[in-house]
């Protein structure tokens, strides 16, 4: 039996302009070029199998696979009911979904089939499969985006996918429906008027494109994080399908890649992109993620910054590393308390409001979730000193108070007073003011610096903020 | 053509009626294919005291606003006389599969979008015939109202929560319950109002092999019942305004299904009621809180 593997990898836009108005915009034109140029790659690979992650199907109750064979309706947009209906009826490949459905639960995953009459297949599967797939001659398979679902859980996700495409010998084509940014107008506008909602997503939107027609798809997935937070509306968690297809890929960083299309869809960035796994010779990965197998992690709501499950590491710091045992921040009717921010070492709150002021508890440098020491621990298990970076301490207790602000619906220029504590103020002193200049310096907070003795976890520096909301 | 001769319209009461598709599949009601042994029991009992409660009011139409008719562009009214389709669940698809065949007052409708227009919001009518009306409708409008005889205008999600912050959904949302307020007023119809929605909205990732089986039904963490049980002690003593002065934070800490804007809206349509809501039911599903109240605007009236 010859061994399966993907031949290609697609990135395709999720809006229904594409398929019923190309003509109303030359973009919307140009993107609907795109995906005919795809649907004719994809044709000429020999492909025999379409595999579509859409992050416009999401699920709570872990993974979804459509399974039945035959999936028939009439499709209408939530939004853009006025551009017309996309009556659909397609070819799936029930049998890899069920075979995927159980490799997904071998790996520990929460999985299900679905496979009823009149299943509403969401938009972004629906263009996809309509446009790369025109004919219904290759077979396919769609899985949805679990809202809960960390990096973790999406890459296990991609290597049972793997499991079954090598086993049942496919050659297969991966597909991610996405958005870049996802940022659209709020108002009607006429289709002459489409662009990208903002410079800043148009910015973030051609960075990603350069890195994936660079083929370092794996950095995209690494970047993730950054690009939810940067050019994404809220819908999910995060942003997720790179994580999925960077998985599909072996976290490859050196694919050979080409950006068949990029343009506005009512605001948000719509791109065709092409991922051959052709080594391109560029980068080569780089990957510095748990290389995870088997899902064991409870999913964890808000996980969208940090992805590993918080009471795995914090067990696991703790059996591992030196300082206090670490606490769930306490919950009052005033208190504010960040997953964002490192667990307290005691029965605190990471702030407290009063009025409009707020008070923050010590804060150290200390990474939520993982709680490594940024510029690395001033001592090791034994108490031995260690070499240690003052100015990364610092940079990252100022990271850990803006994030703690935000949380409070606070920000940096609202810091009015900061005692600081330095257990070694000779040594420390001048790396810590410099970084204090940088950062909080510019805002102006009075400021009150002491040296005392030691702290309870082996960090340098702890900043205690009083702000105003 | 509204106004002197016509009498005044009325809200005769505004409801939180949350739409988990579980209390429709534990009915088992002919429309819906999944069979159910039953199960959440509490809420359901709950929807039969409302049902009760209103049973001898009279009135003309529903306008009910569904968290899962979610949009982007604005707020959206459906704009067509008639829709009848099959509802999927797409998150439970084996709970729900239910055919619904419902009537728009389209009139209304389209008064209500006109007067949200003249005040400025983003609106559009939905008049696509091959629309799939949003689970959370269908189940909402089935539990208030199985007979379904009653015609409808079902109004969008927002979604501005997930661009600006609650603050500004909520702003967008206190505006839009105040143009849906006078448009009903003038437009001389007897109105209930119903915000579908959750309070509480953390759920559980795993599913018992028995969806029903109720020993697994509990709230997801004590954060959660704490902020239910606050959220309850306003409807019950008639604070509204503190709900509004709480929503960010509580929309926040709650992952509360009032981010679609729904309960801000159903307030302000209520003009904010200062009288206590009536708790017909309080109950779990999949750990989300969902209550059931009705605030009696009949018995309200300005002098
Ligand atoms: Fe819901």
């Amino acid at each position: 039996m010859s061994s399966g593997e993907l031949v290609g990898s697609y990135i395709v836009p999720v809006h229904p302009h594409t398929v019923l108005a190309p003509e109303q915009n030359e973009g919307w034109g140009r993107l609907r070029n795109a995906y005919d140029e795809a649907a004719q790659r994809i044709k000429d690979s020999g492909a025999d199998l379409i595999i579509i992650y859409s992050t416009t199907w999401t699920s709570i109750i872990g993974h979804q696979i459509i399974a039945d064979p035959n999936p028939e309706w009439v499709m209408v947009d939530h939004d853009f009911h006025e551009l017309g209906s996309i009556p659909y009826s397609f070819n799936i490949d029930e049998h890899f979904a069920h075979e995927w459905n159980d490799a997904n639960e071998k790996r520990g995953l929460k999985s299900r089939t679905v496979a009823y009459h009149g299943f509403p297949i969401d938009v972004g599967s629906v263009v996809a499969l309509k446009l790369l797939n025109p004919d219904n001659s290759i077979p396919a398979v769609i899985v949805s985006s679990n809202v809960y679902a960390n990096r973790a859980e999406t890459t296990v996700l991609a290597k049972a996918c793997m499991d079954v495409v090598k086993k049942t010998g496919r050659k297969a084509i991966a597909v991610t429906a996405m958005s870049l940014s996802n940022r659209m107008f709020t108002k009607p506008i006429e289709p002459k008027d489409d662009r990208i909602h903002s410079l800043k997503d148009d910015e973030w939107n051609r960075k990603i494109l350069e890195f994936l027609s660079e083929g370092r798809l794996e950095d995209v997935g690494q970047l993730s994080r950054t690009i939810h937070r940067q050019i994404r509306v809220n819908k999910v968690v995060a942003f997720k399908p790179m994580w999925w297809l960077s998985g599909m890929n072996q976290n490859r960083n050196n694919l050979t890649g080409e950006v068949l299309a990029y343009e506005a869809l009512h605001g948000a960035g719509g791109a065709v992109v092409h991922l051959d796994p052709q080594a391109s010779g560029a980068g080569d990965k780089e990957y510095d993620e748990d290389d995870v197998e088997i899902f064991t992690g409870e999913r964890n709501v808000l996980d969208s910054i940090e992805e590993t499950s918080s009471q795995k590491v914090d067990q696991q710091i703790q059996d591992s590393t030196v300082g206090p045992k670490l606490w769930e921040p306490t919950e009052t009717e005033d208190s504010v308390n960040s997953d964002a921010a490192p667990k307290p070492v005691g029965a605190y709150p990471h702030a407290r409001r009063v009025g409009d002021l707020l008070y923050l508890s010590g804060v150290g440098p200390r990474q939520p979730s993982t709680n490594a020491i940024p510029g690395g621990p001033i001592c090791d298990s034994n108490g031995s000193p260690l070499e240690y970076d003052i100015k990364a301490q610092t940079r990252a207790v100022v990271e850990n108070i803006a994030r703690i602000l935000e949380e409070a619906g606070s920000s940096m220029d609202k810091v009015v007073d900061v005692t600081s504590f330095l257990v070694d103020m000779d040594r420390d002193f001048a790396g810590y003011n410099e970084v204090w200049a940088e950062t909080l310096g510019h805002y102006g907070p009075t400021r009150t610096t002491l040296a005392i003795k030691a702290l309870p976890t082996p960090i340098a520096v702890e900043m205690k903020v009083i702000a105003k909301i | 053509m509204l106004g002197a001769t016509m009498s005044k319209g009325e809200i005769v009461a505004g409801c939180l009626a949350p739409h988990p598709p579980h209390l429709v599949y534990a009915e088992n009601p002919p429309q819906n294919e999944p069979v159910a042994e039953g199960g959440w029991e509490q809420l359901r009992w709950g929807y039969e005291r409302l049902r009760e409660s209103l049973s001898g009011v009279d009135y003309d139409a529903i306008v009910l606003l569904s968290p899962h008719w979610q949009t982007y562009v604005g707020t959206h009214f459906l704009g067509l006389p008639t829709f009848k389709n099959l509802s999927v669940d797409p998150v439970f698809p084996n709970l729900f599969r239910y055919h619904y065949e419902l009537d728009i007052d389209v009139e209304l409708s389209q008064q209500i979008h006109d007067h949200a227009a003249e005040v400025g919001l983003s609106v559009k009518m939905m008049k696509n015939p091959d629309f799939r009306v949003d689970y959370g409708t269908i189940t909402t409008g089935h539990m208030f109202n199985p007979e379904w005889d009653k015609p409808l205008v079902v109004i969008s999600s927002n979604r501005s929560r997930d661009y600006y912050s609650v603050e500004v959904m909520q702003e967008m949302m206190i505006e839009l319950g105040k143009a849906t307020r006078e448009a009903i007023i003038a437009s001389g119809k007897k109105v209930v109002v119903l915000a579908s929605n959750s309070l509480s909205h953390r759920h559980f990732t795993t599913e018992s092999a028995i969806p029903e089986d109720m020993s697994k039904e509990h709230i997801t963490s004590h954060a959660m019942h704490l902020w239910d049980m606050r959220m309850i002690e306003y409807f019950r003593s008639g604070q509204s305004q503190r709900i509004l002065d709480e929503m960010p934070e509580f929309t926040e800490q709650a992952i509360a299904e009032s981010d679609g804007g729904g309960l801000s809206w159903l307030l302000s349509t209520l003009d904010i009621p200062n009288y206590p809501g009536i708790l017909h039911g309080y109950g779990t599903i999949i750990g989300t809180g969902n209550a059931i109240v009705e605030w009696p605007e009949r018995l309200h009236k300005e002098a």
